[in-house]
């Protein structure tokens, strides 16, 4: 009974009626862990799971397994990148006897699950956005992600036609190399289109300020930006602050086409439904986890929403093109030459990154046009 | 919409404009926080009161499509907690400051469970005041959009510093604050004022949270509070238990905040973590230059539990 010592607070609060239950619990471990046909999932989430967002997006994926013969799903939200994740962890596999384990959030993955992976061997771990490399971390871990940036390549080619200003607007969380990576390629897609405009980007520092992002949007719109797109958790704030001031709104994570139907041009959506039954048909059948997971638009990881009322015809044409091109495979959208806005040379003539190659996934420069710094 | 070019001129606008925008949760929590304090007691659950608040006041606005109502609501709400607080710590050996952090993670929470359903559908806001219009600018028009609640919140500032002076109430409020023995022997209990203070305190909060999620940022989320009802009750202090300090603190604080968006927007995007400092160094700044040895936290209620 030595798991008593390692109990949360959580898992004393589910114990408490019945300690006996405790016992049994424990004793049934290798059954459940076991990959057999009934299987328990645990999903968690940073923030609210209905939040027009990251967190939405993840849980609209997580609902969709709740229809599979044999599988249950576990979520638990609000769940801060501390010490906090690992009991969820720990409850989730010690109480509901959870064998894959999805912890969402980028500050989830080290050392949180890297210290399940070690403690739980037996048990699956899959982090959404997380580098897993074979050298460095264990076999039951693994990362997965979607080549989003992409998307917002098809944004900034919407937002590059639909400006007037020639400049548009970003509000970002942290200079992290998703971020920057979507930060380059809006700015980019909209360069493709005049390769004059500009992208401002103001960085909040965190993922979820409510306050901070509408004075970010605000502060966009006071220098002349009249489209804005953001990388958030919750796109909510942006989009509505955004729209009430005039400016055209791109979406990010999910689609918020209901917050703001007129300004609404276009967003970068994930499709978690696509990954997670991916993952789950695995387990079902027996067969190993994939430890590393990518995919993007054609792969069905990604998707765009429907274009807005206010998208014009020759920017439709150009995205409806430009999507085509992609769904092909081997669309580069960081390729030479291309300069940081620091003037450093980030790919030489010739030079071309596809959406699948690692480098970008250590991105830490803002390219020429966007006005902004990592740091 | 007019594209008109403002460069540098955006950086105190930006200021101007976030004062306006973003201190009047603090405005309506530091001044219900300031009538509690000079009765004696410390609420620190203001915090989850601002956020019940927030989620009450969306939620009755949605189901009844009238953002006022929605205010009343949240008032409503904030007084009862504020009661609540005021009658448990009327008991003998009950730390006020305990209850108040009880009271804080039993607000939020409470407002969680209650606010699943109210993040998603969109409620009506709260109405504006264009005081901008003399100008053609688009940014400053936008600047001086003022919402009533600002405009209420300013004016009870005045009246509170003027009532705790020269009304009987204050009076009888500051008199509890600062020595129960005489308040007792004027015939006084303080038991009784304090409830009630602290249930004014409770309700300003809860109007400070339905700004929050009616009008600025203007949605309810979990999220929506990030420790501004604790910064402002903090703001108390800093502002010496005056309401008119209150008030200029709280303008302070949201226009240090637009600071951090507004440089980057402008172009200064190095060190953006310093600036988003900017409104605690700016207190630690003033708490240096306004403190002194020999009249240390002047104007504190002698009854309060921090200074006893």
């Amino acid at each position: 009974m030595t798991e008593r010592f390692m109990l949360s607070r959580r898992d004393l609060l589910k114990t408490s009626a019945a300690g006996a239950a405790l016992g049994l619990a424990s004793a049934s471990f290798p059954i459940s862990r076991a990959f057999a046909a009934t299987a328990t999932v645990g999903f968690i989430y940073v923030g609210p799971k209905d939040d027009y967002g990251y967190n939405q997006a993840h849980a609209e994926g997580a609902a969709t397994l709740k229809g599979i013969e044999g599988i249950s799903v576990v979520e638990e939200e609000n769940v801060p990148e501390t010490v906090d994740v690992q009991k969820t962890m720990e409850s989730m596999i010690n109480l509901d006897g959870a064998s894959l384990i999805f912890p969402t959030s980028f500050g989830y993955f080290d050392p949180h699950m890297l210290a399940m992976c070690a403690k739980f061997p037996d048990v699956q771990f899959r982090h959404c956005g997380g580098m897993w490399n074979k050298d460095k971390h264990p076999m039951n871990a693994g990362s997965y992600f979607g080549y989003i940036g992409m998307g917002q390549y098809l944004n900034g080619v919407v937002a590059g036609h639909t400006s007037k200003t020639k400049k548009l607007g970003f509000v970002a969380a942290k200079p992290i190399p998703q971020v920057l990576l979507n930060i380059n390629s809006f700015l980019l897609g909209a360069r493709s289109v005049d390769p004059t405009i500009t992208c401002q980007v103001i960085f909040t520092g965190e993922w979820s300020l409510a306050v901070k992002e509408a004075e970010a949007t605000n502060a966009l719109v006071d220098q002349g930006a009249d489209v804005i797109t953001c990388h958030v958790d919750s796109p909510k704030v942006v989009v509505e602050t955004a729209a009430g001031r005039g400016a055209f709104v791109c979406g990010y994570h999910a689609n918020q086409s209901p917050l703001a139907p007129e300004k609404y041009l276009t967003g970068a959506e994930w499709n978690w439904a696509k990954v997670y039954k991916m993952f789950v048909d695995d387990l079902v059948a027996g067969t190993p986890l994939p430890n590393f997971t990518r995919g993007g638009l054609a792969d069905g990881f990604v998707k765009m929403s429907p274009l807005g009322p206010a998208v014009g015809d020759a920017a439709r044409k150009q995205f409806d093109g430009t999507l085509a091109e992609m769904m092909k495979g081997g669309f580069s959208v960081i390729k030479g030459p291309l300069k940081s806005n620091k003037g450093v040379v980030v790919a030489t003539e010739g030079q071309a990154f596809v959406e699948t190659a690692l480098e970008l996934e250590s991105m830490d420069y803002l390219v020429e046009g966007v006005v902004g710094s990592t740091a | 919409m007019d594209a008109t070019e403002i460069g540098l001129w955006g950086v105190p606008l930006a200021i101007l404009g976030g004062a306006i925008r973003v201190s009047t949760p603090f405005i309506f929590v530091s001044l219900g926080e300031a009538i509690t304090e000079r009765s004696g007691r410390i609420n620190l659950g203001l915090e989850g009161t601002l956020v019940f608040g927030a989620m009450t006041a969306y939620a009755v606005a949605v189901v009844t499509g009238s953002p006022w109502l929605g205010v009343l609501a949240a008032a409503g709400a904030g007084l009862c907690f504020g009661l609540f607080h005021g009658w448990i710590c009327k008991f003998r050996g009950v730390n006020d400051i305990a209850i108040g952090i009880a009271l804080m993670l039993f607000g939020s929470g409470l407002a969680f469970f209650f606010g699943k359903p109210f993040i998603q559908p969109s409620a009506p806001d709260l109405p504006a005041i264009a005081f901008g219009g003399w100008s053609n600018i688009p940014q400053v028009q936008a600047a001086l959009n003022v919402n009533v609640l600002f405009l209420i919140g300013a004016a009870l500032a005045l009246f509170l510093w003027w009532a705790f002076r020269n009304t009987r109430a204050g009076l009888i409020v500051r008199v509890v604050g600062d020595s129960s023995d005489a308040a007792r022997a004027m015939g006084l209990n303080p038991n009784t004022v304090r409830l009630l203070a602290t249930g004014v305190g409770g309700a300003l909060a809860g109007i400070g949270g339905a700004y929050l999620s009616l009008y600025y940022p203007g949605s309810w989320t979990e999220r929506i509070s990030s420790g501004q009802g604790l910064m402002a009750v903090a703001l108390v202090i800093f502002a010496r238990w005056n309401p008119l300090g209150c008030f200029a603190a709280a303008l302070l604080f949201g226009g240090a905040g637009a600071l951090g968006p507004a440089l980057q927007s402008v172009g200064v995007t190095q060190g953006y973590y310093l600036f988003y400092a900017a409104p605690y160094i700016l207190t630690l700044i003033i708490m240096i230059a306004t403190s002194s040895p020999s009249r240390s936290l002047a104007g504190a209620p002698g009854e309060l539990s921090i200074t006893k």
